[in-house]
């Protein structure tokens, strides 16, 4: 069923028209597979962790629908609807025994599909996920990236904002485009409820293989103990803190964060 | 041409500009005194019954969480007019329909406002600007969809009369839907849209019998968006449309002289100067088209009108359009001038008062408006068959479809609405 084939440095990608949406996965590699979900800033899809994985393992890293590749389609409005088209795509590319690691809102894809069906998983790690909701009704648990000017929402995501890699005023327009479409998806997604599905957590207990959380200890988006308190809701789960990392530790402090994400995949 | 009246109730009041980002979204409100704030709303509310005395309309508008409008909830300032005023159309414009959880209920208000005026509804609904979306949280990037299903659902709920009906759509879930009251205009009030940039939107609103509006846009601009509008109807194979399915909203101020104008206008201007908002308020994903937005965040595209024109002189607003103001004969002839520039528009909505303007001088400049402008200017336009001018808008059902009850409660009702459509029309 793929559309098109593309080679890729080390890596292939196709597209797989599936019945929820069009997914383009790229994969490096061989191994065993892990299953990488990036985050809304996709900073992920570039990591070179990436590559360093792929020595050992198939890293497969689909592209959400609606972040440059293929169109969100109307039919999927919540991460929930979301990942039915991602186990519908583990089952096609007959994935067993996979580390999935999400980041960010990759980590709420992560437990949607888990909380659905984990018999395809053999561990997950998640960094920084979102997803549920810990506080009460007047508890901001996730700060407001719409609602704050963009170096304030920097300075929530990143412990020293100018770790940023993205600089929009730097983008081509095609660049700037597919941001624009990427920033769209996630508020299509996650604007109300606000980066989580309320039912979420009462499924949580259903995500029963091994989880590792990792949090950047100075993440300012969404505070270290709302990861604690996420971490508790899974029954096979333990948290890390990466010290000096905001939201993305992987960006910010990749010498702390690559060891502690290889060793548990091992 | 038709002629409306327009405050948008501001909250004039401000602390020093350094000392607040933002009149939107999120100015504490700790900024508004009700003590003051009382008999501002009393104030405006008989700019309203000024505006029916001197045989001009009322348009009337909502917005969130801003001090530039107080008006909060648009339905109850219409619902007092209704009861208020005795000729003049009252024109909401409007409800937010893309913001609204449930559009049934305001088409029971509207149904509602319709039958205490008598049939003077002129029923707008708005997809709202971006500020609103941080108060209603309401997803951008669905609001034209959104906006869309809500009004064709009110548009069914108000033309059906033999019981609930069942709705499922894509966001709009109502298992039995049933409008209490009947609405008093058949099959109901004229619809209105308002716009900014997307040709598509304004298109299929005038396709569809609505009336389209602007607001405070440079002849440019609005010339562009019109002709636009034109030549899609056309390549579709549809008639011109009359010149009273477009409606123009500019600041207005008439004086005596051209320095009494020009210290009105200044008074009005009050909204263009302080109608400030962090950028991001501006620019939620998904409201405008992407390529805009790809602009917005790549610099490319910074402020937009807003910026640009909290930044000029009053002259350059004269020239295009968007500040009208002068003596009677001036603004009369810088009207036919705007409506020839744009190709002509059958409804221009006043902005006659802004800020702290004083009420004896809005009350002055609407006089002269009426009085002076309004006559010179009346016959301008061109008006939809379907429509009619406005003094014989308002026409109340005539069929009366009493299933199974007697010809005596039929002729009782017939008789009800003849009286009160002559009284209406007496009045």
């Amino acid at each position: 069923m793929a559309t098109k084939t593309v080679q890729a440095i080390r890596g292939t990608s196709r597209t797989h028209k599936l019945p929820i949406a069009d997914i383009f996965v790229q994969q490096f590699g061989t191994g065993t597979p892990v299953l990488w979900l990036h985050s809304e800033d996709y900073y992920e899809l570039d990591l070179p962790l990436i590559q360093k994985l792929a020595q050992k393992y198939k890293v497969i890293v689909p592209w959400m629908p609606g972040y440059g590749k293929t169109d969100l389609p109307e039919t999927v409005r919540t991460v929930d609807d979301l990942s039915y088209g991602y186990l519908d795509l583990m089952q096609k590319l007959k994935l067993e025994k996979t580390r999935v690691v999400g980041f960010s809102t990759g980590g709420w894809l992560a437990n949607e599909i888990a909380s659905k069906d984990c018999s395809r998983i053999s561990k997950m790690s998640l960094v920084c996920p979102l997803g549920v909701k810990i506080g009460g009704a007047y508890d901001r648990d996730i700060e407001d990236i719409y609602y704050h000017p963009t170096a304030k929402v920097q300075a929530f995501k990143f412990s020293n904002p100018k770790n940023d890699p993205m600089v929009p005023h730097e983008l081509s327009e095609q660049e700037a485009f597919v941001l624009a479409r990427a920033k769209e998806t996630t508020a299509k997604l996650a604007w109300d409820p606000y980066f989580h599905n309320p039912m979420l957590k009462f499924r949580l207990h259903r995500v029963t293989v091994k989880t590792q959380f990792i949090w950047g200890a100075r993440d300012g988006l969404v505070k270290p103990k709302y990861g604690r308190a996420y971490a508790k809701l899974l029954p096979n789960s333990d948290f890390v803190s990466v010290p000096g990392a905001g939201h993305f530790p992987h960006v910010e402090k990749p010498d702390t964060f690559d060891p502690i994400l290889e060793k548990f995949l091992r | 041409m038709e002629f409306y009246h327009f405050t948008e109730f501001p909250w004039p009041y401000l602390p020093p500009d350094d000392e607040f980002t933002s009149m939107r979204v999120n100015l504490p409100s700790s900024v508004f005194d009700p003590k003051i704030g009382a008999d501002l709303y009393h104030s405006y509310l008989d700019q309203h019954k000024l505006a029916d005395e001197l045989g001009l309309n009322c348009m009337i508008n909502e917005h969130h969480q801003t001090a530039t409008c107080i008006n909060s909830s648009a339905p109850l300032s219409i619902a007092i007019a209704a009861r208020e005023t005795k000729n003049a159309r009252i024109c909401i414009l409007g409800n937010p329909a893309a913001n609204l959880r449930d559009p049934i209920r305001c088409a029971e208000e509207m149904a509602m406002i319709d039958n205490i005026s008598h049939g003077r509804l002129e029923c707008g609904f708005v997809r709202g600007v971006p500020y609103e979306l941080f108060g209603s949280n309401c997803n951008p990037t669905e609001t034209s969809a959104r906006l869309w299903e809500s009004v064709q659902l009110m548009q069914k709920a108000w033309g059906t009369h033999d019981g609930p009906f069942n709705y499922e759509g894509r966001w709009i879930h109502k298992r039995q839907v049933n409008v209490w009251p009947r609405i008093y205009q058949d099959p109901h009030p004229p619809i209105w849209m308002t716009g900014g940039s997307d040709v598509n939107h304004a298109t299929r609103a005038i396709e569809n019998g609505f009336t389209f509006t602007m607001f405070l846009t440079p002849a440019d601009g609005m010339r562009k968006m019109f002709d636009g509008v034109r030549a899609n109807l056309k390549k579709k194979g549809l008639p011109t449309p009359a010149d009273d399915l477009f409606a123009f909203m500019p600041l207005l101020a008439v004086g005596e002289t051209e320095e009494e104008a020009l210290k009105y206008i200044q008074e009005v201007f009050w909204y263009v100067k302080n109608n400030k908002a962090e950028s991001q308020f501006r620019a939620p994903p998904g409201y405008v088209e992407t390529p805009l937005y790809a602009n917005f965040l790549s610099g490319r595209f910074s402020g937009g009108r807003t910026d640009a024109i909290r930044t000029k002189g009053m002259e350059f607003f004269r020239e295009n359009g968007v500040a009208v103001y002068g003596t009677p004969d001036s603004v009369a002839k810088q009207l036919k001038s705007l409506y020839k520039k744009v190709g002509g528009f059958g409804h221009l909505i006043g902005m006659l008062h802004s800020g702290d303007m004083p009420f004896k001088h809005t009350a002055k400049s609407m006089k002269l408006f009426a009085e002076e402008v309004v006559p010179q200017l009346k016959d301008l336009g061109t008006v939809s068959s379907s429509l009619g001018p406005l003094k014989d808008r308002g026409t109340p059902v005539k069929a009366a479809k009493f299933n199974g009850r007697t010809a005596a409660l039929a002729s009782a009702r017939d008789n009800w609405f003849k009286k009160q459509t002559k009284k209406a029309k007496a009045a």
